[in-house]
């Protein structure tokens, strides 16, 4: 990694400048996270009196639980869900946005300020929208014959936070979306359609391929905001149930950790979800610097 | 000659205005709500346009609070999260402008390690290290105040690395200039760098600011004082917090009401949000 050709000499100088980054660093990152490699090799014992050291028994234990097991797959349906749910309403509406030219600003505006929402709040509201005595849309869902209730039915439940947590993400892909629409060199599709090629034709020859390196970026992007910034949806909400329906891994690794104080297992689970972002960091850097299929 | 049809155009435009539609639809049902007195909610479904008690709910919830629910009035909590958001974006921004510069302008030994070590807070989100942190911040006796709230959030490699980018790119003879003119390495980060950052600095303060005020598990965590509870988490103990059902109307007044600081912000800096969003991401 470079720097600029010609630099400053001083033999202290720039250790104090990179001091509150990296003690900081150090104390807050790096030392709880060596905290929980060591303490997911040990188990304590009910009342905390005893630790013994149990090797990797954490983790095997962990993947013969069948409430572990569940948090893993309650976890694939809801960031897998999120995702293609959100990218999906973003690119449509960036598609149409991006062939308007008076309209575009104020439509953007409209659309970008969910970003805003935390991600709790934007729980608690879907949770008011979904509420089966007051809420708005069970009202209608029942004239449609549609019992809704997330309190008991778990489907319904991951629908709401789904719903809750693509919604705060669709101002992000969008901006992304639009972002890589207006750098599609206009020619392309002007040569498109003198080739005859019709409006769909376009679009899934010739723009979503030219997309697929942001699409790729925000696929990465979205299954880490899923996994990891979606705590508050769920504490807010469903706290995981009914019936662990709801139970993703984050959540999981806090409830372990803080309510029921099973330390070791929870240490397990937050090296595991290192191990993810890791491979989560290393494919996106890896494939952005790459550039998809040009 | 593309995309010139009316009809086309009329569609596509329908599609969109539904499209604002759903997307503003919570929160223009969270305005109704808190609008409306409690006891609308008994009777049934929610109406779809505003009611007359916009004004004392709202006073309610900032001044009054919810003795009951054992949460302190909002005006005490929106404080707090202000305080909270400044900290870790002033904090952020002024640490990660020091290291780009170290790392850019100064060459010493271990540069590329501790390069590694900042791009690695990348891979250790708060939520993947929730107890051993606590611990941490526990042992130093950081729980319940705000160097607890804000201290341990504010190593950032994004901000780092998007200043070091923009760093590279101020032309060499910047540096050969002030050297000329006898500067120094701080005289030069004070009076070039500095200013030549501003509108970098501008954006991703907007980033930054929603990322603080949004926090939501870390103040969950390591508050259990009432004085230093934070808005987004304290809606929380309001919405799902108690046994029986919540006043909705009060709720709604404190969604929109912890909503706000950061929409508006998103609002009013719409330019510079972009550039710090599409910015930060590369």
């Amino acid at each position: 990694m470079q720097t600029k050709k010609l630099t400053f000499r001083n033999a202290w100088l720039p250790y104090l400048l990179l001091a509150p980054q990296v003690i900081i660093t150090a104390i807050f990152f790096l030392w709880p996270a060596g905290q929980a490699l060591y303490q997911s090799l040990l188990r304590q014992d009910a009342f905390g009196f005893n630790t013994t050291f149990v090797g990797l028994d954490n983790f095997t234990r962990l993947f013969q639980d069948d409430l572990y097991v569940n948090a893993l797959q309650v976890t694939l349906i809801f960031s897998v869900g999120t995702t293609l749910l959100s990218m999906s309403v973003a690119l449509l509406l960036a598609v149409l946005v991006n062939r308007m030219l008076r309209s575009r600003d104020t439509y953007t505006t409209f659309l970008v300020w969910p970003y805003a929402i935390a991600p709790a709040i934007a729980g608690i509201l879907w949770w008011f929208i979904f509420n089966p005595s007051i809420g708005i849309l069970p009202y209608f869902l029942e004239m449609l014959g549609i019992s809704w209730n997330h309190r008991s039915n778990g489907n319904q439940a991951m629908l709401l936070v789904i719903i809750a947590a693509a919604w705060k993400q669709i101002s992000y892909n969008f901006l992304f979306f639009l972002a890589g629409l207006q750098s599609i060199p206009h020619s392309l599709i002007e040569a498109a359609a003198i080739d005859g090629a019709n409006k769909f034709k376009r679009f899934w020859t010739i723009v979503f391929p030219l997309l697929s390196p942001i699409t790729f970026f925000l696929m990465v992007v979205n299954v880490v905001y899923a996994m990891f910034d979606t705590f508050g949806v769920i504490h807010a909400t469903t706290e995981g149930g009914p019936a662990q329906a709801t139970n993703i891994l984050v959540y999981k690794v806090y409830r372990d950790g803080f309510v029921s104080m099973n330390l070791g297992s929870s240490a397990a689970q937050s090296v595991i979800l290192m191990a993810i972002v890791v491979l989560l960091t290393v494919l996106q850097f890896k494939y952005i610097e790459r550039r998809v299929n040009y | 000659m593309v995309d010139n049809d009316r009809w086309g155009n009329l569609l596509a435009h329908c599609i969109l205005i539904v499209g604002v539609a759903l997307v503003v639809f919570p929160i223009y049902i969270a305005v109704i709500a808190s609008t409306h007195t409690g006891s609308t909610f008994l009777s049934g479904t929610l109406p779809l346009l505003p009611g007359k008690e916009a004004w004392t709910n709202y006073t309610t919830v900032i001044f009054e609070g919810r003795s009951r629910a054992g949460t302190p009035p909002i005006a005490q909590m929106l404080w707090n999260s202000f305080i909270m958001a400044m900290a870790i974006t002033i904090g952020k921004l002024s640490i990660s402008l020091l290291s780009a510069f170290a790392i850019v302008y100064f060459q010493f030994r271990f540069r590329l390690f501790f390069f590694w070590i900042i791009f690695l807070t990348l891979m250790l989100p708060v939520e993947v290290r929730i107890v051993p942190t606590f611990q941490v911040v526990a042992d130093l006796g950081m729980l319940n105040s705000f160097a607890g709230l804000s201290i341990p959030l504010i190593a950032s490699a994004t901000a780092t690395f998007l200043f070091r980018q923009f760093f590279m790119t101020i032309p060499e003879e910047m540096l050969e200039a002030a050297r000329v003119d006898g500067a120094g390495p701080l005289k030069f980060f004070k009076d070039i760098l500095l200013p030549l950052s501003i509108t970098n600095i501008a954006a991703l303060f907007v980033i930054m600011f929603i990322y603080g005020w949004n926090q939501y598990l870390w103040p969950l965590l390591i508050t259990t004082d009432p004085s230093y509870y934070t808005i987004v988490m304290g809606i929380q103990r309001m919405a799902t917090g108690g046994d029986s059902e919540p006043l909705w109307h009060l709720v709604m007044a404190t969604v929109v009401v912890a909503a706000l600081p950061p929409v508006l912000v998103i609002l009013f800096m719409q330019r510079l949000f972009v550039k710090g969003l599409t910015e930060t991401e590369k």
